[in-house]
């Protein structure tokens, strides 16, 4: 075996065993680039010497939490999704006099945002309430700050207008210098908390759950165990959305959804032409 | 049986039409899996899938997150989407940054697949503006594989190989007709 991969079995024994971090199901390629970006990032050398640091040194461990979940993501990111949710799964939340929406691995709150625009352009905003979690808490803050990088802001607008948004993206920010502050009434109806998706539970009854591009980085037990905990956490009929090239055909847990739009991995809770497992 | 077991190519500027001259003079009963990470500026790359499916020697798929890797298919990787070879042989996916200015990025694939394959592999890096594939490809030969580059004079952008000779050297250096010819050698 060679030396750097036992290092990365003695980093994950060590976030497990000293800080209760479990990534031992992550997929491995992903958390190895992420690994070796952590030693390059701290100029540790060697992985031993990024691990001696993770158990002896107080308060590192945050910083090596911020390098493993790596957020990158974009407002409207691929905007037919956000096109099929207004015009598909919105008209039927309307149905409900609570909408509770549970956006998972939320990172720097990009799609919290968008979504809170779409529910307000929606007129089911006041009527929402999105609980937005991640296990980084610095991604965390930065998601409640709602501030983001002024160069973005143009594809953003872009994207926005792909979704099918009515008015001027710009309405929904103002910006400062080499930044914008997106409007703060868009965090009204937010809750930002921290969870774990791999050892927290259920905390809700949600109607819709948006998880993109988050369980690409688990390997398929994994995957199959927090698909297991959307199922739990969605009311019958409840919608759940995917990251557009995740593959659920291998999990058990997803025989417990039905498509709504296969192509853009929209699914729908319960339902009687449950997904058959290939393979 | 022959030495190799995968090939990963990688292009970027220039790389489709490459593409559209080497797949088709890949022997049709070629075994291995053949990995395309390709720049391309669309949002989707079910055009390029398809574009190379009309002339390609094997089938063409876009690669698919888990799926095992099936050979004697060409597996491209999805747009905005870095592709990483699993050591147990799937694939999987990853949004991290970009790698050398790319999402996918060549280097990506070629660094999970060195540590998948080892020696088992080859990589081939095209035509292409920018220096993305270079670690990857030295990495590539630091496992033992076997490191294929377009000799840049034959190459529409030349950036991108010369980048990949000055990082990594090459086991061959070849105008882009006598790479598939090669590989069907190497790997048949």
């Amino acid at each position: 075996m060679d030396v750097e991969d036992i290092e990365i079995q003695l980093f994950v024994r060590a976030m497990q065993l000293r800080h209760g971090h479990d990534f031992s199901e992550y997929a491995p390629a992903s958390l190895k680039r992420r690994v070796q970006q952590l030693v390059r990032t701290h100029d540790t050398g060697t992985i031993s010497e990024l691990n001696r640091r993770v158990l002896h040194e107080d308060g590192f461990v945050g910083s090596v939490i911020e390098g493993l979940s790596v957020p990158v993501s974009e407002m409207f990111r691929d905007p037919q999704v956000f096109r099929a949710l207004r015009e598909k799964v919105l008209p039927v939340l309307a149905s409900y006099p609570q909408i509770n929406i549970w956006q998972a691995g939320c990172a720097q709150g990009q799609e919290v945002y968008s979504l809170a625009i779409l529910l307000e352009e929606a007129g089911l905003y006041d009527r929402s309430r999105i609980y937005a979690t991640d296990f980084n808490d610095a991604a965390l803050a930065a998601a409640s700050d709602g501030i983001y990088a002024a160069r973005d802001a143009r594809d953003w607008s872009r994207n926005y207008l792909d979704a099918g948004g009515t008015v001027s993206f710009s309405d929904y920010y103002s910006a400062r210098y080499d930044f914008i502050k997106l409007d703060k009434r868009l965090r009204r109806n937010v809750t930002f908390f921290n969870h774990n998706l791999v050892t927290d539970v259920v905390f809700c009854e949600a109607h819709l759950i948006l998880c993109r591009n988050v369980l690409i980085y688990f390997n398929n037990a994994l995957q199959d165990r927090t698909l297991g905990l959307f199922r739990d956490s969605l009311v019958r009929g409840g919608f759940l959305c995917l990251g557009t090239r995740e593959n659920i055909d291998f999990s058990p847990a997803a025989g417990g959804f039905t498509d709504v739009d296969n192509a853009l991995r929209i699914y729908q809770a319960g339902g009687t032409g449950a997904r058959p497992l290939t393979r | 049986m022959s030495g190799y077991d995968a090939i990963v190519v990688g292009c970027s500027a220039g790389g489709l039409a490459a593409l559209q001259r080497m797949l088709p003079a890949l022997d049709a009963t070629l075994r291995t899996p053949v990995i395309v990470c390709c720049h391309t500026g669309s949002a989707d790359v079910s055009l390029l899938v398809e574009l190379l499916r009309r002339t390609s020697a094997l089938p063409v798929v876009e690669a698919r997150e888990r799926a095992p890797i099936a050979g004697a298919t060409v597996h491209v990787a999805p747009t905005g989407y870095h592709l990483l070879v699993e050591d147990d042989l799937h694939f999987s996916l990853s949004v991290d940054g970009k790698v050398a200015y790319s999402r996918p990025s060549i280097d990506v694939l070629f660094e999970t697949a060195a540590d998948a394959w080892r020696e088992r592999l080859v990589a081939v890096l095209l035509t292409g503006a920018n220096s993305d594939g270079a670690n990857g490809l030295a990495a590539v030969r630091r496992a033992g594989g076997h490191a294929i580059v377009q000799d840049p004079d034959d190459a529409e952008s030349d950036v991108m190989p010369r980048a990949g000779l000055d990082v990594a050297g090459a086991d061959a250096c070849l105008p882009l007709d006598a790479i598939a010819p090669h590989l069907n050698r190497l790997c048949l």
